[in-house]
């Protein structure tokens, strides 16, 4: 029994004691829904991980931001020769471009979402700003597209220029997607 | 996969120090688990393990911070208070099952 209790239990290092000031930006260039999940996935496990994250969102990622929009986010098959079909094949290139098809395909898209559990982005931003994580949104895409605070999510902190993106991102990990 | 000794008993654990075998757990233990990486067990806290401990022998998962809070009905922000920095890797440890596999 003694010897039993003389062996150290072996505890899981989660890091707390570790001065770490390791930080994560991730510029979201894109509004097509496939392409807004990878930024949005890497933020949620970064802050989970207890990694800072900053979401900086710039041209077409502008609409995982803005009210009007980010509940409408689409894919489209077109361009995109890995796009495979549930019973087997690739999606002929010649038929993605017909109407109907990115309805069918986004609808697609998101039910596959929605069987793993992974929220829409509006409810997905929501859990990564109670997480800790900060948005912001790019100066000259608002101005680009005549957007103002007002047609942004209100945790949205604010409107920045490129240089206050250089502060922001000073010392931290950066990814574009 | 080793053994380790808590609270006066052989537990089984992986290279890390997470329980493997479901069984092994009960509270008195978890209070131990918790009490090894800082955690002060409150009622919020107990509800938290307790969900876990539901959930993983309904699904067989880990559920994540995601399901904790659409399922469990526990806030992020909540999560996140209870267990810092880490939520899901904590309460997982102290709730005695694997760390969530999910990516959301």
């Amino acid at each position: 029994m003694t010897d039993m209790q003389a062996k150290p239990a072996v505890v899981p290092d989660f890091g707390d004691d570790d001065d770490t000031d390791r930080k994560l930006v991730i510029i979201c260039s894109k509004g097509n829904l496939d392409m807004a999940y990878p930024g949005l996935v890497l933020a949620n496990s970064a802050l989970g991980e207890g990694i800072a994250v900053d979401l900086f969102f710039t041209f077409w990622g502008f609409d995982m931001i803005t009210r009007s929009r980010q509940k409408k986010l689409s894919f489209t098959p077109v361009g995109n020769t890995a796009m495979h079909l549930p019973f087997g094949g690739r999606m002929p290139q010649w038929l993605s471009p017909f109407p109907g098809m990115t309805w069918v395909a986004t609808r697609m898209m998101r039910k596959q979402i929605d069987d793993l559990g992974v929220p829409p982005v509006d409810e997905f931003l929501d859990q990564i700003v109670a997480s800790g994580g900060r948005l912001w949104a790019c100066q000259m895409s608002a101005d680009m597209q005549k957007l103002t605070m007002e047609d942004l999510r209100d945790d949205v902190e604010g409107i920045i220029t490129a240089a206050d993106f250089m502060d922001l991102s000073e010392g931290a990990q950066t990814l574009f997607i | 996969m080793s053994t380790t000794t808590l609270a006066g008993r052989e537990i089984h654990v992986d290279a890390e120090g997470f329980l493997t075998e479901y069984d092994e757990w009960d509270e008195t233990l978890a209070q131990q688990l918790a009490d090894q990486i800082g955690i002060a067990m409150t009622p919020e806290h107990w509800d938290v393990v307790r969900f876990l401990r539901a959930d993983y022998a309904e699904t067989g998962q880990t559920a994540t911070t995601r399901r904790v809070n659409a399922v469990g009905g526990f806030p992020v922000k909540q999560q996140f208070a209870l267990f810092p920095k880490k939520p899901g890797k904590k309460m997982s440890y102290i709730a005695g099952l694997p760390k969530p596999a999910g990516c959301v």
